[in-house]
C-alpha cells in the first residue's frame, strides 16, 4: 500500500514539475547567411523544435532540414541533396547545458549555452551565447553564432568555392511556452 | 523486503520519468512532415526526353541544346562538328506542379510548346506511394518551307504528342522512368506511313557523384514510319550540376530534340556509329 502511496507522490511530483520548468517550442526560427563575392545565400526554418528545462539548466534543439526554405527552388533542393544530404542526415540535433540558468529572469540577460551539435551526422561541441527573458508566458531566446562548414564534413565543391562561404552566420530566435505533456 | 524492493523500484521508475531525454521529447513533439520524394532526376529531361521533374513555381530555365552531327562521318566534317541542330528553349515554372515551356529548333525551323502537370508524386512515410506520375503534351509545327509542289497548309505542318511518365527514385542514386508516348503527325509523307504511333520510353539514371550522374533513355516504337529508314532512340548521357546549372553532355542516335522528332523519325543506328554528340545547358533564373 505505501508502495502505491509514493509512487502516486512520485508521478504527481514528475507531472508537477514537467509542467513547471520545462518549455517548448514548435516553431522556432532558425536561419542562415552565407555571404560571398559572387552570391548571398539565405535561408529560413521557422518550424524548429526547441525545450528548455530551467530547473536542470537543460536545451535540447532539433532541426529538420527539409524545412530550410530558400530563395531559390533549386538552391534549396542542392542544399538537400548534395550539401547536408537530408535523406540519410534528416535533422540537426542540438543538446546542451545552459551554464547561468539562475540568470533567467525577467529582465533581458545574455546566457552562454553549451553543448553538442550534431549536423550531417556530425558532432561537434560549440558554445553559444543567447539574449534570454522570462515573462509569465514564455521563455524568449535569441542569437547568432558561425560555424564552419568543414567541421561538419560539408564540402564545397570548387566550381562553386567563390559562391558558398565556408563560415556560416546561423542565427535562431525561440518563443518557449510552458510544456505540459 | 519485498516491500522495499517494489518501493525501490517505483522510485526509480519515477526517476527514470523525470529524467526523460530532452530530445526524445523533441522527438514525442516533431509534427508530421511532408515525405515528397525530391529530385528523382536532375534536370527537365533525362537526356532527349523529358523527365518528371518540373520547374518550382515563377522558376523560369533557359535551355540551350545543341546536337552535332554524326561521329561516323569522318575526319572531312571533323567527326560531325561542321553539322548542327541547335534549339533554344523557355521553360517556365506555371506552378509547382504545371510546367510549361516554348522552344525552337534549327532541324526543319520547328517551333514547339508543351504543358507538363505532375498528377502523382512519390512519397515515404505514413502516407507513402511508391511512384510519381506526370502527364506531358506538346505541339510541334514545322516552319521550314515546301520544296514547290508540296506545300502544306499550316495544320498539316502540326504534330502532336501525350505522355504519361511515371518514374521511381528507388534510392539517392538510382531512378528510373517509363513513359508510354502517342505521336499523331497531320500529314504524313507517304500514303504507308501510319498518322499515330505509339512507342515507349526507358530511362534510367545512376549517380556517379554527388553532382554527377549517368542518364539512359530508349524509345521502343510499336509503329514504324515506313517513308523513312526509322530506328529506336537510343541515347546516353552525362549530367554535371554547377549551382545554377545542369549541363548534359550526351551521345544520341538522334539529331533532333523534340519528342516527334526524335522518339519517331530517328534513323541513326547507334551501334553502326551513327552517333550525334551534343549538350542540354540550363540556367535558371
Amino acid at each position: 500500500m505505501k508502495a502505491i502511496y509514493t509512487l502516486f507522490i512520485c508521478l504527481f511530483l514528475v507531472a508537477f514539475t514537467n509542467a513547471q520548468e520545462r518549455f517548448l517550442t514548435k516553431n522556432g526560427m532558425i536561419s542562415f547567411f552565407s555571404k560571398s563575392p559572387i552570391e548571398n545565400i539565405k535561408a529560413e526554418n521557422n518550424q524548429v523544435l526547441s525545450i528548455v528545462d530551467i530547473s536542470k539548466g537543460q536545451m535540447a534543439i532539433a532541426i529538420l532540414m527539409k524545412s530550410f526554405m530558400f530563395e531559390k527552388a533549386l538552391m534549396q533542393e542542392h542544399f538537400n541533396e548534395n550539401y547536408v544530404e537530408s535523406d540519410k542526415y534528416p535533422k540537426a540535433t542540438f543538446k546542451g547545458n545552459i551554464l547561468d540558468f539562475d540568470k533567467i529572469t525577467g529582465s533581458e540577460t545574455t546566457i552562454t549555452i553549451k553543448g553538442n551539435l550534431t549536423i550531417h551526422g556530425v558532432t561537434k561541441e560549440i558554445t553559444i551565447e543567447a539574449l534570454t527573458k522570462k515573462t509569465a508566458a514564455h521563455i524568449e531566446m535569441a542569437g547568432d553564432f558561425f560555424i564552419n562548414l568543414a567541421d561538419f564534413d560539408v564540402k564545397i565543391p570548387s566550381i562553386v568555392k567563390n559562391n558558398i562561404s565556408e563560415k556560416i552566420k546561423v542565427s535562431f530566435r525561440f518563443q518557449h511556452k510552458p510544456y505540459k505533456k | 523486503m519485498k516491500k522495499i524492493f517494489l518501493n525501490t523500484f517505483l522510485i526509480l521508475a519515477s526517476l527514470q520519468l523525470c529524467a526523460q531525454d530532452l530530445l526524445d521529447i523533441l522527438d514525442i513533439e516533431a509534427p508530421e512532415i511532408d515525405n515528397t520524394v525530391s529530385a528523382t532526376f536532375k534536370g527537365t529531361r533525362i537526356v532527349n526526353g523529358h523527365s518528371i521533374e518540373n520547374r518550382k513555381d515563377k522558376e523560369l530555365e533557359f535551355i540551350i541544346s545543341h546536337r552535332f552531327g554524326r561521329i561516323n562521318t569522318g575526319f572531312e566534317e571533323l567527326f560531325g562538328l561542321d553539322q548542327s541542330n541547335i534549339r533554344f528553349s523557355f521553360e517556365y515554372g506555371l506552378t509547382d506542379n504545371l510546367t510549361g515551356g516554348l522552344g525552337r529548333s534549327s532541324f526543319e525551323k520547328t517551333y514547339d510548346g508543351y504543358l507538363k502537370y505532375s498528377l502523382l508524386k512519390q512519397k515515404t512515410g505514413a502516407n507513402s506511394f511508391p511512384f510519381a506520375v506526370s502527364l506531358f503534351g506538346s505541339i510541334a509545327a514545322k516552319s521550314q518551307k515546301a520544296i514547290a509542289g508540296n506545300e502544306r497548309t499550316f495544320t498539316e505542318s502540326l504534330f502532336y504528342v501525350g505522355q504519361v511518365l511515371i518514374a521511381k527514385k528507388v534510392n539517392s542514386s538510382f531512378s528510373m522512368q517509363l513513359t508510354p508516348t502517342y505521336v499523331h503527325r497531320n500529314l504524313t509523307a507517304i500514303d504507308a506511313d501510319p498518322h499515330d504511333i505509339f512507342a515507349l520510353g526507358f530511362g534510367t539514371r545512376v549517380k556517379l557523384s554527388k553532382r554527377v550522374s549517368l542518364n539512359a533513355e530508349y524509345y521502343q516504337q510499336f509503329d514504324k514510319l515506313e517513308s523513312i529508314d526509322a530506328r529506336n532512340s537510343l541515347a546516353f548521357g552525362v549530367d554535371i550540376e554547377t549551382g545554377g546549372h545542369v549541363f548534359q553532355i550526351i551521345l544520341s542516335n538522334a539529331i533532333t530534340m523534340v519528342e516527334k522528332s526524335f522518339i519517331t523519325e530517328t534513323t541513326g543506328n547507334f551501334f553502326g556509329g551513327d552517333i550525334h554528340l551534343g549538350f542540354n545547358l540550363s540556367r535558371t533564373f
